[in-house]
C-alpha cells in the first residue's frame, strides 16, 4: 500500500509542484534584492560601522584620553597613549583601532564619557595590505570630520532612547 | 583589655583603642577618608560614622574610644543612612571629572561612591572651584577635587617634620595651601600623593601618562640609600611608568623617599647606553657583544701578561647588586689580584686591618624609632637617609633626644637636644670630648688606646650634655653618618665613637651609604677578603690595593697605581672622594673597561664600554644597612642591547678562562654568597681590634672644605631623574661660607669667586651661611661643575676674581 502511494506521488510530480508553488509566489511578489552599489538597504541610526573620532564645534577634539574604550574593548582592538598637552589638558598622542580585531560591538561608544569615539554608518572601506585596516588617530578624526553632520543627526535621533 | 562587639563579632582590644582599630583587627571594613593608621586622628571626613548602641547619634569610628560592652554596628540602617548622607555632601563639590583624573581607578572616593553614592545628584547650584597651587616639580594639584581630609597636612606635621601644606579658610572657603610663594621641598613630599584619597594631589612626572588598570605591579627593591625600601614598580609595555611603596613595617613602613619614588625617570634617560662600544685607534666604534667582550678580555689578559695581575684594579659601586660585586671580585681574584674595592668615597682605610666584620647599622631599622637617645656624627641626616631620619623624628616625638656632631647646621626638622657644629677637623675632638665627659660622669677610665688622645681635649658644655643624654637614656645609640665615613679621619672617628658607645652602654652603628654598602662586604668586594663570602677576621697575607690607593689618593702626581681598571656602575669623576684625582688616574690608565648603564663622560677615559642593565632590568640582591637580604627580579627586559652585569662578568670570566664561572642564573651566584633561607647576612660587626688614635692628628690651618653629596647626585640613576633634578635640592652648586670667613677674605656674599683646590681652580658663586663653622667652605661634590676639584674634606682656597 505504502509503495503504491509512493509510486503515484513521484509519478505525478507532487513534490515538484509544491516547490514550484513557492517559486511562483516569489516570482510575483515584490523584489527585496537591491542593486548594490547603486541601491542600498536602509540603515538604522544605531548602525555600527566604521569608527570616527568627533570634534567639538570649535574644532577641539573631544577625546580626553580616559582610556575607558580601551579598557572595555572585548577584542582589545584599541591602543591609546596619552600625555599632558602644552595647555595642560589630557590628550592622546596615539589612538589606534585595529579594524581586523574589532568586532563592532559598540562598547567603546557606550563607554565614552564625551561621545568622542562613535561608530558611523560607513561600512564600505577596505584595505589592500594588512596595516591598512589599522586606523590611526588622524584617520579616525578625518572620518569624524567628514561625517559629522550624519553622526550628529544619528546621535540626536537615538538620544530619547539612551 | 576591653571586650566589644562589632556587627555581632566579639573582639578584645587594648584600652584606649578606637572602634576603627577594633574593626580592623577583625577585618571589618569601615569606609573612611581622613583616617590613616600612621597619622593622628582628625575625624573630619565623617565617612566612618557607625551606630553604637545607646548612643543617640551615629559616632565616627576613627575617633570613638572603645568602652566595655560596647555594641557597634557598621551596616545598620542608621549607619548606612549616615554614610550615604556624608557621601552626598562630599560629592556636592567634587567635580565629575573621573575620566581625566589620574586617581581614577585607584580613588577611594570613586570606590566608596559606588557603594554609598546615588546615581544622580540632587544638587543644582553651581559647584565650587579652587585655583590650583604650584607645589613644585613633583606634585601636581587639582584642588577642586580636594575633600579636606587634611591627610597631607598631618603628614607634613607628623612625619615629614615640616608643615609645608596647611588648610586656610573655613567652611566652603577652606583650601589646602602652601606658605605664600613656597613649593613643597621636603625629601618625603611624594608620600602625600599616596595619602591623598582623591585626585587633588597627584604625581607630576606620571601625570596623564597611563591609567592604573593598564599597569602591572611588580616587586622590587630601591637601589639608592642604605635602607633598601621595598618598591612596587608599575610597568606598561616594558617601560617603568611609576614607583610606589610596598609596605614593609620593618624597613620603610608605608613611606618612600622622593629619591626612591621618582628616580625611575632616570631609567629611560637619553644618556642610557644601549650598545657595547670599543675604542679602536682612538675612535669609538659601536660593536656586537662578542667583539666587545673579546676586546675587553684581550686587553685585560695583555695587561696581566705584560705587567702582572697586580697592575689590574677593579672598582665597583656599592649601588651594584650582591651578585655583580661578587662576580667582580671573583674575576679579579681569579686573575690573581686583590685590587678590588667598593668604598670609593672613603679616604681613610686605616681600620681595614682591624675590622672585625662588615660595618652595619648595629641594630634593626625598626628599633631606631624606639631609641631614647641618639648621637649622629657627621651626616646630612635628612638628605642622606630620609626615612631613617623620619624614624629618628618619631623617636624624638616619643621623648627621645637627638644630638648631632656635624660640620653643617642644616635643619633636621626635629628637636635637636645638643648640636655641635664644628669644622670637619674638629669633629674628632668633639667625639673625644663626649668620650671624656662620659668617662668622667660614669667614673670609668678612658680605655688605654684612646686615653692620651682623650686627655688632650677639654670637655665643653655641649659634649657633657651629649654624654649625659646618652648615659641617662636607654636604649641609646651612636651612629656614624656618611660624612664621617668619608672623613679623612674616619678610622679615628670610628674608634672614638665606638668607645663612646661602650662607655655610655649605647649601641653603635654606621649608617650605610648605598643600597649595598653592607652587601659589598659580604660579596667580598674588598682588597683583603680571600674570596669566600664571609668577611675574614684576620687579614690574609695577600692584601690588594684599596679604593683610595687605586684612585690615586696620596700619590702626588696622579700616577695611577694600576695600569688597567674595571669599573662597575661607577662614574669616577663624580663618585669618588677626590674626583679630580680619580679622573686624572682614569685618563692616565692604559686600559679601562667600564660596565655602566649610562654614558656620562665615560668615553673620555674608557676603552671598552659595556652597557649594563639597572636594577629594574636585572635580578639581584641588595643587603641593606641592617644586614637584611632582599632579592628582587627584573621587572622589564633590558633596554636595547644592555645586559645584566652578572651575565657580562660571567662571560668575561669564561673568556679569560677562569674557573667557576658557569652560572645559569643570578640565584646560583647568590647561593654561593648567602643561603636561600638566610634573612640577614652573617659577619656583621662594627667592633675594631686594637686601634689607637694618633695623638697628633693634624689640625688643618687653611680653609677646610665640607664636601657633601647632595641627595639627588648620589648615584648615576638619580643624577638623570629629570623631575628630581628640577627640585630645590638639585640646584647647581653654590659655595657657602660663614660670614666671618667672607669678611676675613674680603668677599661679599653673592659674589663669584675663584675656588682653588690643589692645582685646579673653578669659578663659583659664594653665599653666606651663618650655621657653618668658621674657616670652612661648604661645597657640594658629585656635580660636574665641582668635579675637577680635589678631596671632599681637603684644604680649599678662596680668591677674589
Amino acid at each position: 500500500m505504502e509503495r503504491i502511494k509512493q509510486f503515484f506521488k513521484s509519478f505525478l510530480l507532487v513534490e515538484m509542484l509544491k516547490g514550484m508553488k513557492v517559486t511562483g509566489r516569489y516570482l510575483f511578489a515584490p523584489k527585496i534584492t537591491v542593486h548594490y552599489p547603486e541601491e542600498k538597504t536602509p540603515q538604522s541610526p544605531r548602525f555600527r560601522g566604521l569608527h570616527a573620532l568627533r570634534r567639538y564645534p570649535n574644532g577641539e577634539e573631544r577625546c580626553i584620553a580616559c582610556k575607558l574604550c580601551e579598557a572595555v574593548c572585548p577584542a582589545m582592538a584599541i591602543t591609546i597613549e596619552s600625555e599632558q598637552r602644552d595647555d595642560s589638558t589630557r590628550r592622546t598622542t596615539r589612538y589606534d583601532i585595529d579594524m581586523i580585531k574589532c568586532i563592532f560591538c559598540g562598547f567603546c561608544e557606550e563607554a565614552c564619557p564625551v561621545d568622542a569615539i562613535v561608530e558611523t554608518r560607513v561600512l564600505e572601506y577596505h584595505g589592500e595590505v594588512r596595516g591598512d585596516l589599522t586606523y590611526t588617530k588622524e584617520m579616525l578624526l578625518a572620518v569624524g570630520d567628514r561625517y559629522e553632520e550624519q553622526i550628529a543627526r544619528d546621535r540626536a535621533a537615538d538620544a530619547p532612547y539612551r | 583589655m576591653i571586650n566589644i562587639e562589632i556587627d555581632g563579632k566579639q573582639v578584645t582590644v587594648a584600652q584606649g583603642s578606637t572602634v576603627m582599630d577594633a574593626a580592623r583587627q577583625i577585618g571589618i571594613y569601615i569606609p573612611h577618608f581622613c583616617y590613616h593608621k600612621k597619622l593622628s586622628i582628625a575625624a573630619n571626613c565623617r565617612m566612618c560614622l557607625v551606630e553604637v548602641e545607646k548612643a543617640p547619634k551615629p559616632l565616627p569610628a576613627c575617633a570613638t574610644p572603645v568602652a566595655e560592652g560596647m555594641k557597634v554596628s557598621t551596616h545598620s540602617q542608621q549607619a548606612v543612612t549616615a554614610q550615604k548622607g556624608v557621601m552626598e555632601f562630599l560629592l556636592i563639590n567634587h567635580p565629575l571629572d573621573c575620566p581625566i583624573c589620574d586617581q581614577g581607578g585607584e580613588c577611594q572616593l570613586q570606590d566608596l561612591a559606588v557603594g554609598y553614592g546615588s546615581s544622580g545628584s540632587r544638587y543644582q547650584e553651581p559647584k565650587r572651584a579652587v585655583t590650583n597651587k604650584n607645589l613644585g616639580p613633583l606634585i601636581a594639584t587639582d584642588m577642586t577635587r580636594c575633600i579636606h581630609c587634611t591627610r597631607c597636612v598631618r603628614f607634613g606635621q607628623e612625619i615629614a617634620g615640616i608643615m609645608e601644606l596647611g588648610m586656610a579658610g573655613r567652611g566652603e572657603h577652606s583650601e589646602i595651601l602652601t606658605f605664600v610663594g613656597r613649593a613643597v621641598d621636603s625629601e618625603l613630599s611624594g608620600n602625600v600623593i599616596d595619602l591623598c584619597p582623591v585626585g587633588a594631589l597627584v604625581s607630576k612626572p606620571f601625570r596623564y601618562s597611563a591609567r592604573t588598570w593598564e599597569l602591572s605591579r611588580r616587586k622590587s627593591i630601591s637601589p639608592h640609600c642604605g635602607l633598601g625600601s621595598n618598591l612596587v614598580v608599575q610597568v606598561k609595555k616594558n617601560r617603568v611608568m611609576r614607583v610606589l611603596p610596598r609596605e614593609n613595617e620593618a624597613v620603610n613602613e608605608c613611606w618612600l623617599s622622593d629619591k626612591d619614588r621618582f628616580s625611575y625617570e632616570g631609567l629611560n634617560s637619553e644618556d642610557r647606553l644601549t650598545v657595547p662600544m670599543i675604542r679602536k685607534s682612538g675612535q669609538w666604534q659601536v660593536c656586537g657583544w662578542q667583539e666587545a667582550l673579546a676586546y675587553a678580555a684581550e686587553g685585560i689578559s695583555n695587561v696581566v701578561k705584560n705587567q702582572g695581575p697586580l697592575s689590574i684594579g677593579a672598582l665597583g659601586s656599592a649601588h651594584s647588586t650582591l651578585e655583580e660585586l661578587y662576580l667582580l671580585q671573583k674575576l679579579m681574584r681569579g686573575l690573581g689580584s686583590h685590587n678590588i674595592d667598593h668604598r670609593v668615597r672613603q679616604s681613610d682605610f686605616r681600620t681595614d686591618a682591624v675590622l672585625r666584620g662588615a660595618p652595619w647599622l648595629g641594630m634593626q631599622i625598626a628599633e631606631v624609632s624606639q631609641l631614647k637617645a641618639v648621637l649622629v656624627v657627621g651626616s646630612t641626616l635628612r638628605k642622606d637617609h630620609p626615612l631613617l631620619a623620619q624614624r629618628m623624628r618619631q623617636a624624638v616625638k616619643e621623648g627621645g633626644q637627638l644630638s648631632l656632631i656635624n660640620p653643617s647646621g642644616d635643619d633636621q626638622l626635629t628637636k635637636i637636644a645638643y648640636r655641635a657644629i664644628v669644622a670637619p677637623s674638629a669633629m674628632l675632638d668633639m667625639v673625644l670630648q663626649v668620650l671624656k665627659a662620659a668617662a668622667e660622669i660614669k667614673n670609668i677610665p678612658v680605655p688605654g688606646h684612646i686615653k692620651s688622645a682623650a686627655n688632650a681635649v677639654e670637655v665643653s658644655e655641649v659634649a657633657r650634655g651629649i654624654a649625659n643624654s646618652l648615659i641617662n637614656h636607654a636604649p641609646a645609640a651612636v651612629f656614624l653618618g656618611n660624612l664621617a665615613q668619608h672623613h679623612p679621619h674616619f678610622a679615628d672617628l670610628h674608634c672614638a665613637a665606638l668607645a663612646v658607645s661602650k662607655i655610655t652602654e649605647a649601641q653603635f652603628g654606621l649608617l650605610g651609604e648605598a643600597a649595598n654598602s653592607v652587601g659589598a662586604y659580604s660579596a667580598g668586594a674588598l682588597p683583603w677578603s680571600t674570596g669566600t663570602h664571609s668577611v675574614n677576621k684576620t687579614v690574609s697575607e695577600k692584601v690588594g690595593l684599596n679604593a683610595g690607593q687605586m684612585l690615586g689618593l696620596g700619590s702626588p702626581d696622579g700616577e695611577p697605581a694600576c695600569s688597567a681598571y674595571v669599573l662597575l656602575n661607577l662614574e669616577p669623576e663624580l663618585d669618588c672622594y677626590d674626583t679630580g684625582r680619580a679622573l686624572q688616574v682614569m685618563n692616565k690608565a692604559e686600559f679601562v673597561v667600564s660596565l655602566s648603564s649610562y654614558k656620562g663622560n665615560i668615553p673620555d677615559y674608557a676603552d671598552v664600554i659595556l652597557p649594563v642593565a639597572p636594577f629594574t632590568e636585572t635580578s639581584g640582591t641588595f643587603v641593606n644597612t641592617e644586614g637584611r637580604i632582599q632579592s628582587f627580579s627584573g621587572v622589564v627586559p633590558p633596554l636595547g642591547e644592555a645586559r645584566p652585569a652578572w651575565k657580562i662578568l660571567r662571560v668575561l670570566g669564561n673568556l679569560l678562562q677562569l674557573e667557576g664561572f658557569d652560572y645559569d642564573s643570578s640565584e646560583q651566584v647568590r647561593a654561593e654568597i648567602v643561603s636561600a633561607e638566610e634573612e640577614f647576612v652573617r659577619g656583621l660587626n662594627n667592633a675594631l681590634e686594637a686601634f689607637s688614635i694618633s695623638e697628633n692628628h693634624q689640625k688643618n690651618s687653611g680653609i677646610e672644605r665640607i664636601g657633601e653629596i647632595p641627595i639627588y647626585q648620589a648615584d648615576p640613576i638619580v643624577r638623570r631623574a629629570s623631575s628630581l633634578q628640577k627640585t630645590h635640592d638639585a640646584v647647581s652648586p653654590v659655595a657657602f661660607a660663614s660670614p666671618g670667613l667672607l669678611d676675613k677674605s674680603g668677599i661679599q656674599a653673592g659674589e663669584t669667586v675663584k675656588i682653588k683646590q690643589q692645582d685646579e681652580t673653578i669659578q663659583l658663586e659664594i653665599s653666606a651661611d651663618t650655621s657653618l663653622p668658621d674657616n670652612c667652605v661648604r661645597l657640594a661634590c658629585a656635580h660636574l661643575q665641582t668635579s675637577r676639584l680635589g678631596g671632599m674634606f681637603d684644604e680649599i682656597k678662596l680668591e677674589k676674581l
